[in-house]
């Protein structure tokens, strides 16, 4: 939801990076910005940590 | 063709329950879906502006854990649902009548109650969940 928050307030274009230590985020997050049409530039795990960066494309 | 409506009943007081009512309002919201909840029975006590927080009974272990990890709360995400994803939450108006309450003594976020004919006729053709 704090992801959710920033893109909505954030500029088109503008990119996002979420830091989780939750496999599940990892596999969400992409789902739902496919579902409301942002860009998902990158996923990769690194040290246990998931790092999900995202554009706001609209 | 999938509806783009959820809409969600609200009967329960336990945290496993009330925390998956507010995780499928909340990212059904900011999805792109319609949502619209309907508070109800031993539910609305929750959604009383009192500032006293209420203690939370769990069915089972899960309930437990979710108190302990850190779980967003459930208030928490329904505001969330509304304001960032233009849910609408309504309490239940024979609930508001037995338990003497009023729209001034609810939590800002709440619509004017409803009845439950006009919510289940709002509900016609979509998802419909009860918790």
């Amino acid at each position: 939801m704090e992801l959710i928050a920033g893109i909505k307030q954030g500029d088109i274009g503008e990119e996002f990076e979420v830091l989780s230590s939750d496999e599940g985020s990892a596999k969400d997050i992409p789902e739902w910005i496919n579902k409301v049409g942002h860009e998902l530039l990158d996923s990769f795990e690194s040290d246990g940590v998931w790092h999900i960066i995202i554009r706001k494309a609209k | 063709m999938a509806s783009d409506k959820i809409s969600v009943i609200l009967v329960s007081d336990t945290r496993e329950r009330l925390q998956m009512a507010a995780m499928v309002a909340s990212v059904g919201a900011v999805s792109g879906y319609q949502v619209s909840v309907f508070l109800s029975m031993n539910t609305l006590a929750y959604f009383v502006d009192d500032d006293s927080p209420e203690e939370v009974p769990t069915e089972g272990h899960f309930g437990e854990l979710l108190a302990s990890k850190n779980a967003p709360p459930f208030l928490e995400l329904f505001q969330q649902a509304v304001e960032l994803g233009d849910a609408r939450i309504y309490p239940c108006s024979m609930s508001m009548d037995i338990l003497e309450l009023k729209k001034a003594d609810m939590v800002e976020y709440v619509e004017e109650p409803l009845g439950l004919t006009r919510f289940l006729d709002e509900a016609s053709g979509g998802q419909l969940w009860s918790f």
